[in-house]
C-alpha cells in the first residue's frame, strides 16, 4: 500500500515500493487503475488509463503485481473493448451511457459455456510444447478457436478434458512444467501487451493480401504479413480505406484498432458489418472482426495501450495459425498520446515536441507484424496497417517520416484526389511498395501472366500524363501530339475507369483480382488500340468523342466480380467501335491508306 | 466546503496561481479566489499535491496581489444546474445568469467536464437535416447528431450563414416544439452576439434557446470552461428532454487561443505554432459530445466556427478540428468578394456522414451520385480555368469552353442564394440537373446511364450552353 503524491492530468506520481516497470495500480477510492513508467527512490510514476478528475494527493494506491495483459480465449470476436480491453457492451451494462471511472469488468465472459473438442491425437504423458493445440472451439459458424498451451507452459500432459461444454475458469489440461509444478489450462489465458507472443521462426511475407481495392491490390499491393501506412491530411479517405480493408480482406481475422478517432466510424462498423457478408467465407463480417476502441474523447493513456492490446490480440489468432489483419487508425495519435506523456514527465522533446524514442517504439511496433512459423508448427501471420495523420498534411513530419522509415507498402493520400471526389485518393506519385516482386509472381500465377506488365504500362500512362499536364499547363494543349493528347485521355480513363472506386457502390465495393485485371486490361486496350489507330492517321478528336469512352469508365459499376465473363465481352465493343476507323484507314500491318478524314460526317461511333 | 480560506498563493501569472501548503486539495475541484478588494473570481484545480497546488482563475490573475489573495476550496467539481427553465436565458461561462435575472435552481446538477459517451450506445447519425442552402443540402449534407464545423475567416459572413441554417433548418411539424438551440459565444464581438439575439427572435426560436456568452472583451480563460457548461446544457436538453439541440460555438479559435494562454503559462512542451500537443483531445472533448444515443430521442448536432488564421486551412486550430469532425464547411474570401453568398468553396468542404443520410430513403435516389458528379465536373472547370488564365479562353477546346461556363454558372446559381431563399432539397437536385445538362453526357461518368436518361436534358440544352 502506498498513497497519491502529485496528480498531473493522467500522470499521478504515488509513493509505493517494490514496484516493477510496467506494473498495474490500483489508484483512490474510485479504483482508477494505471501502469508504472518510472520510479525514484521509493516513488513511482503512474500512468492511469482513466481521468484523473477528482483524485487527492494522500488517496490510497495498490500494486496489483502484474503488468497489463489480455485475456485470450473464445468470446473475443465480434466484441468492442476498449483500449485495455474491458468490454464496451458490459460497460453499458454497468454504467449506462456514460463510461463511467473505476468500473472493472472482465473482458471475457464468465458464465458462457463453449463446446470444446479436444485433439484427438493428445493423450496422458505426452510431452506437449508450448503453442500446441489443446483442441477447439467453434466460436461461430465461421470461426474455429484452437485452444493452446499458452507460450510460458510446455510439459507432460497429466490429463484433459472431454469434448463438452466448459466456461472459462473450468480447468481442460493439466500439465506437469518442467519444474515438476501441476499447471491448470483452462479455455482463456493472460498474456502482456508489452510482450511480443513468441513464434518458432520468422518467414518472409508470402501471398498477397487482396483487399478488393484496385488502388492497393493491383497497384501498390500489400503481402500478408507485411507492413503499412496509409498517410493523408484530414478527411482524404484513411478511415475509409481501412474500413474496406477490415471488410474485403482475404483473412480469417480483422482486428480494428480505433485509437483516438471517431465514436460514429466504430458505430458504422459495429452497425453495418454484422449486415455484410464476407467474400470468401459467405459469412456475416462480424464472425471475424474485433474492435479496440479509444475514440478521440476517451483518455489518452489507454489510447497510447489500445494498439498494443490490439497487437497482442493479433498475435494470439497468429498463433492459432490464421491470418490476421490489424488495422490501427490512427497511430499519430498514439505517437501523441506518447508525447503528452513524455511532456509531463519533462523529458527532453526532440522534434515537434515528440521524444526521442518515438522512431524505435515505433518501429518496435510495426515489427510485430510479419509472417511465422507458430510454437505449433503452422503458419500465421499479421499484416499491420497503420493510418497517419500528418498535422497541416505535411508528410515531412516525424510520426509520418520515422513511419515510412518502417513500412513497404505506403499509400499517400492526396489532397488534391479527394478535393475532386476522386476515392480512395492514393496518389500514384508519392505511393510506392516494394512488395511487387513477389506479388506479381502470385498474380501471374493465378490471374493472368500479363499483369506486371499491364500495371507498369498503366503506371507509365499516368506518370507521362502527370508530365504532359504540366506541360499543357504552361502552353495548351495546342502543343501535345495526337499521341499525346491520347495519353492524357487514357490516363484520365485509367483514373477513372480503374483507379476511383467508390466504397458506397454495392457492386464497385469490392473488385477480385479477377475483375481488377480485366478491367485493367481492357482499358489498356482501348488505348493500345487508339494508339494505333493515331499513327494511322485517324484525327484523335473523333476518337475522344467516343460514347465507348464513357462506356469504359462506367464497366467497374456495371459488373460485379462474379460477372467477370461479361465483363471480358466487352472487348467485342471495343473492337467495334474501332472497326470503322480500320475500315476508313486501313490496317496499318500492309499498307496504311492515307486518306482525308470522313469530313464531320462521322456519325461519332453510333452502332445500330 | 471547507471553511477556510488559505492565504498561501506563492506565485500568479498568466492566469494561474500557485499554491502552496494546501492539503488534500482534488483535481478539478471549484475555488472561489478572493481580491485585495474583495471581489470573487472562480477557479479550477488543474494540478494538485500536497506540496504545490495549480489553480487556473477564469477571470485571469490580473491585478491579484499574491500576498492579498485569498482562496476557498469548494471540494466539488464545476457544476452545471439543470432544469427545463434554462431554455430562454443567458449565462455565462460557469452558468451564472447574463441577463440580469435570478439564477437558476435545480436539484439536477452535473460536472461539466462529462464522460466519454460509450461508442456501444451511440446510435448513427442519418436523419437528412434540410438547410435550404444548396451548397449544404446537396453537397455537404447535414444530419442530425452531426458535428460539421464552418471554416471561416474574418470579415467572411459566417455569422449569416448559421442564422440562416436556423432559421430554415426545418423538423417534421410535430417535432418542431423539440427544437431547441445551444448557442456558445467564444471571444465574438457585441454585435455579432446581438445579431444572433436578433436572429433567433425573428426566427422565433429565442424561447428555446440557452446563451452561453463571453465575449471579446471578457477574460479569455473563461473560455476554457464555456463549451464544457454548454454541452452538459445540451446533453440535458437533449437525452433528458428528448430535444434536437443545435450547438453552434463561435468561435472555437478563440477557445484555442485561450488553452495556447494558459498552456504556456504552465510550461507544457509546445507542438505547432506554440499549442500544446493536446490540443487534439482537448477539442475532441468538445466535439465528441455531439451525437445520438440508442433508445434516446433528442440529438445533438454541433456547427462550430473555427476562423482559419491568415485564411490558413493547415493552422493547427482548423487542421485538428478537420481531424475531428465529421465535415467541414469552408468559405472562400475569393467568392465573397465576388459576391457569391454563401461563399462556400466546393473541393474542400466535405460532408462525412452525408453517404448514410441520403439517397432513395431520404433525399433522392440519384442524390450521391449527382453530388459526386458536381464536384469532379467543377473540380475539372477549375483546372479549365486555371489554364485558360494562362494561355487564354481562345485556346481552349470546345469541351473546355464548355466546362468554364459550366464553373460559372455553377457559382452564379447554384451556390450562391439569397438569405431568405430557402431551397428544397428537390429545388436543389433538379438546379443540379439543369447545370450538368450543360456537359456533354460523356462528360458525366459519376452518374448512372439510367440518371442521365432520366434526369439529363439531352443534347439540346448542350448546345444552348455558351
Ligand atoms: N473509397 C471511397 N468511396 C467513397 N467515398 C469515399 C471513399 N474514400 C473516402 N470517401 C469519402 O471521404 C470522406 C472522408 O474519408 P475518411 O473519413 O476516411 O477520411 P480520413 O482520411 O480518415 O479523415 P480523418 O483523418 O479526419 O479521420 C468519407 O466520409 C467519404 O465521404
Ligand atoms: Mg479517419
Amino acid at each position: 500500500m502506498g498513497e497519491t503524491l502529485d496528480i498531473n492530468g493522467p500522470i499521478v506520481t504515488v509513493r509505493l515500493s517494490g514496484v516493477m516497470n510496467g506494473e498495474q495500480i490500483r489508484i483512490g477510492a474510485l479504483g482508477l487503475v494505471g501502469e508504472v513508467i518510472g520510479r525514484e527512490g521509493d516513488r513511482a510514476v503512474v500512468q492511469v488509463y482513466e481521468s484523473t478528475e477528482s483524485l487527492r494527493p494522500g488517496e490510497k494506491v495498490e500494486a496489483l503485481g502484474h503488468p497489463l495483459a489480455v485475456e485470450l480465449g473464445p468470446g473475443l470476436l465480434g466484441q468492442i473493448f476498449d483500449g485495455v480491453q474491458r468490454p464496451l457492451r458490459g460497460l453499458v451494462e454497468q454504467g449506462g451511457d456514460y463510461i463511467a471511472r473505476g468500473l472493472s469488468l472482465p473482458p471475457l465472459d464468465r458464465d458462457q459455456a463453449w463446446s470444446f473438442v479436444p485433439s484427438p491425437d493428445l493423450n496422458p504423458g505426452m510431452n506437449l510444447a508450448a503453442g500446441t493445440v489443446l483442441g477447439t472451439v467453434q466460436e461461430n459458424p465461421t470461426f474455429s478457436h484452437r485452444i493452446l498451451v499458452p507460450p510460458d507452459v510446455e510439459g507432460e500432459l497429466i490429463d484433459l478434458a472431454g469434448a463438452g461444454d466448459y466456461t472459462l475458469e473450468q480447468v481442460i489440461a493439466r500439465v506437469r512444467d518442467r519444474a515438476g509444478t501441476p499447471r491448470e489450462l483452462k479455455l482463456y489465458h493472460r498474456w502482456p501487451v508489452r510482450m511480443p507472443r513468441p513464434y518458432r521462426r520468422r518467414d518472409p511475407a508470402g501471398e498477397p493480401l487482396l483487399t478488393g481495392q484496385r488502388v492497393l491490390d493491383t497497384f501498390f499491393p500489400l503481402l500478408k504479413g507485411g507492413k503499412a501506412a496509409v498517410p493523408g491530411p484530414f478527411g482524404v479517405g484513411k478511415t475509409v480505406v481501412q474500413q474496406q480493408i477490415a471488410r474485403w480482406s482475404n483473412v480469417h481475422v480483422v482486428i480494428y484498432v480505433g485509437c483516438g478517432e471517431r465514436g460514429n466510424e466504430l458505430v458504422d462498423i459495429l452497425e453495418s458489418f454484422p449486415k455484410l457478408t464476407d467474400p470468401y467465407s459467405g459469412r456475416s463480417l462480424m464472425e471475424r472482426t474485433l474492435l479496440v476502441a479509444n475514440t478521440s474523447n476517451m483518455p489518452v493513456v489507454a489510447r497510447e495501450a489500445s494498439i498494443y492490446v490490439g497487437v497482442t490480440l493479433a498475435e494470439y489468432f497468429r498463433d492459432q495459425g490464421y491470418d490476421v489483419v490489424v488495422v490501427a487508425d490512427s497511430t499519430s495519435r498514439w505517437a501523441e498520446a506518447l508525447r503528452e506523456v513524455a511532456g509531463r514527465l519533462g523529458q527532453m522533446p526532440v522534434e515537434e515536441g515528440y521524444p526521442a524514442y518515438l522512431a524505435s517504439r515505433l518501429a518496435a511496433f510495426y515489427e510485430r507484424a510479419g509472417r511465422v512459423e507458430t510454437l505449433a508448427g503452422t503458419t500465421g501471420s499479421i499484416t499491420l496497417i497503420g493510418a497517419v495523420s500528418p498535422p497541416g498534411g505535411d508528410f515531412s513530419e516525424p510520426v509520418t517520416s520515422h513511419t515510412k522509415d518502417i513500412i513497404q507498402t505506403f499509400w499517400a493520400l492526396s489532397k488534391e484526389l479527394a478535393d475532386a471526389r476522386h476515392y480512395p485518393a492514393v496518389g500514384w506519385a508519392d505511393s510506392f511498395s516494394a512488395y511487387v516482386g513477389a506479388a506479381a509472381s502470385w498474380w501471374a500465377e493465378h490471374v493472368d501472366p500479363a499483369w506486371a506488365e499491364r500495371r507498369a504500362a498503366a503506371l507509365g500512362l499516368l506518370t507521362e500524363a502527370d508530365e504532359l499536364a504540366h506541360i499543357v499547363n504552361l502552353v495548351g494543349p495546342e502543343a501535345l501530339s495526337p499521341e499525346q493528347r491520347w495519353v492524357l485521355e487514357s490516363a484520365s480513363l485509367i483514373r477513372e475507369g480503374v483507379l476511383q472506386q467508390s466504397a458506397l457502390d454495392p457492386v464497385d465495393s469490392f473488385s477480385s483480382p479477377e475483375k481488377q485485371f480485366v478491367l485493367l486490361d481492357l482499358i489498356l486496350e482501348i488505348h493500345d488500340q487508339g494508339r494505333k489507330l493515331i499513327a494511322l492517321g485517324v484525327p484523335v478528336q473523333q476518337l475522344l468523342g467516343l460514347p465507348l469512352l464513357g462506356r469504359a469508365q462506367r464497366l467497374k459499376g456495371t459488373y460485379g466480380s462474379d460477372q467477370v465473363p461479361s465483363l471480358r465481352d466487352f472487348v467485342q465493343e471495343i473492337r467495334a467501335a474501332f472497326e470503322p476507323f480500320y475500315r476508313d484507314y486501313g490496317r496499318g500491318e500492309g499498307e496504311p491508306t492515307p486518306r482525308a478524314a470522313p469530313g464531320g460526317s462521322f456519325r461519332r461511333g453510333k452502332r445500330e | 466546503m471547507r471553511e477556510k480560506e488559505y492565504r498561501s498563493v506563492s506565485a500568479a501569472r498568466g492566469g494561474l496561481l500557485f499554491m502552496r501548503g494546501v492539503p488534500g486539495v482534488a483535481l478539478g475541484d471549484r475555488v472561489q479566489v478572493r481580491d485585495q478588494r474583495n471581489r470573487r473570481r472562480d477557479g479550477q484545480v488543474i494540478r494538485t499535491s500536497h506540496e504545490v497546488v495549480l489553480i487556473q482563475v477564469f477571470e485571469g490573475t490580473e491585478g491579484l496581489d499574491p500576498e492579498r489573495t485569498w482562496v476557498r476550496f469548494l471540494d466539488r467539481p464545476f457544476e452545471v444546474m439543470l432544469s427545463p427553465a434554462l431554455l430562454g436565458r443567458i449565462f455565462n461561462g460557469i452558468g451564472q445568469p447574463r441577463d440580469g435575472r435570478p439564477p437558476v435552481i435545480a436539484a439536477l446538477q452535473r460536472n461539466v467536464s462529462g464522460a466519454p459517451v460509450n461508442p456501444a450506445v451511440r446510435a448513427y447519425p442519418r436523419e437528412f437535416i434540410q438547410t435550404g442552402i444548396s451548397t449544404i443540402d446537396g453537397l455537404n449534407s447535414l444530419v442530425r447528431g452531426q458535428k460539421l464545423p464552418i471554416f471561416s475567416g474574418s470579415g467572411l459572413p459566417h455569422n449569416r450563414l448559421i442564422a440562416q441554417i436556423v432559421r430554415q433548418a426545418k423538423l417534421p411539424a410535430e417535432e418542431q416544439s423539440r427544437f431547441a438551440v445551444v448557442f456558445a459565444a467564444l471571444g465574438i464581438s457585441h454585435d455579432d452576439a446581438r445579431f444572433f439575439r436578433e436572429s433567433f427572435e425573428t426566427s422565433g426560436v429565442l424561447q428555446n434557446v440557452v446563451m452561453f456568452i463571453n465575449l471579446a472583451d471578457d477574460p479569455p480563460i473563461e473560455r476554457l470552461i464555456l463549451p464544457r457548461t454548454a454541452l452538459t446544457v445540451a446533453e440535458y436538453l437533449a437525452f433528458d428532454l428528448d430535444h434536437h439541440v443545435l450547438v453552434i460555438l463561435s468561435d472555437m479559435t478563440h477557445y484555442a487561443e485561450a488553452l495556447r494562454e494558459v498552456a504556456t503559462a504552465k510550461g507544457d512542451v509546445p507542438a505547432r505554432k506554440g499549442y500544446p500537443g493536446y490540443l487534439y483531445s482537448d477539442l475532441a472533448e468538445i466535439y465528441e459530445r455531439a451525437g445520438r444515443i440508442k433508445g434516446r430521442r433528442g440529438s445533438i448536432t454541433m456547427v462550430p466556427v473555427v476562423s482559419m488564421p491568415s485564411d490558413d486551412i493547415t493552422h493547427p486550430i482548423p487542421d485538428l478540428t478537420g481531424y475531428i469532425t465529421e465535415g467541414q464547411i469552408v468559405l472562400s474570401r475569393e467568392l465573397h468578394n465576388q459576391g457569391i453568398y454563401p461563399p462556400v468553396t466546393i473541393p474542400p468542404s466535405l460532408s462525412r456522414l452525408m453517404k448514410d443520410g441520403i439517397g432513395k430513403d431520404y433525399t433522392r435516389e440519384d442524390h450521391p451520385r449527382v453530388a459526386s458528379q458536381l464536384y469532379a465536373s467543377y473540380a475539372r472547370a477549375l483546372n479549365v480555368r486555371n489554364l485558360a488564365s494562362i494561355i487564354g479562353a481562345e485556346e481552349l477546346t470546345e469541351h473546355d469552353r464548355r466546362s468554364l461556363a459550366f464553373a460559372e454558372a455553377f457559382e452564379r446559381r447554384f451556390v450562391n442564394q439569397g438569405e431568405e431563399e430557402d431551397r428544397a432539397i428537390l429545388e436543389t437536385l433538379s438546379l443540379a440537373w439543369e447545370l450538368l445538362s450543360r456537359l456533354p453526357p460523356e462528360a458525366l461518368s459519376r452518374v448512372t446511364e439510367a440518371d442521365l436518361a432520366r434526369f439529363h436534358r439531352g443534347p439540346s440544352a448542350v448546345d444552348e450552353a455558351p
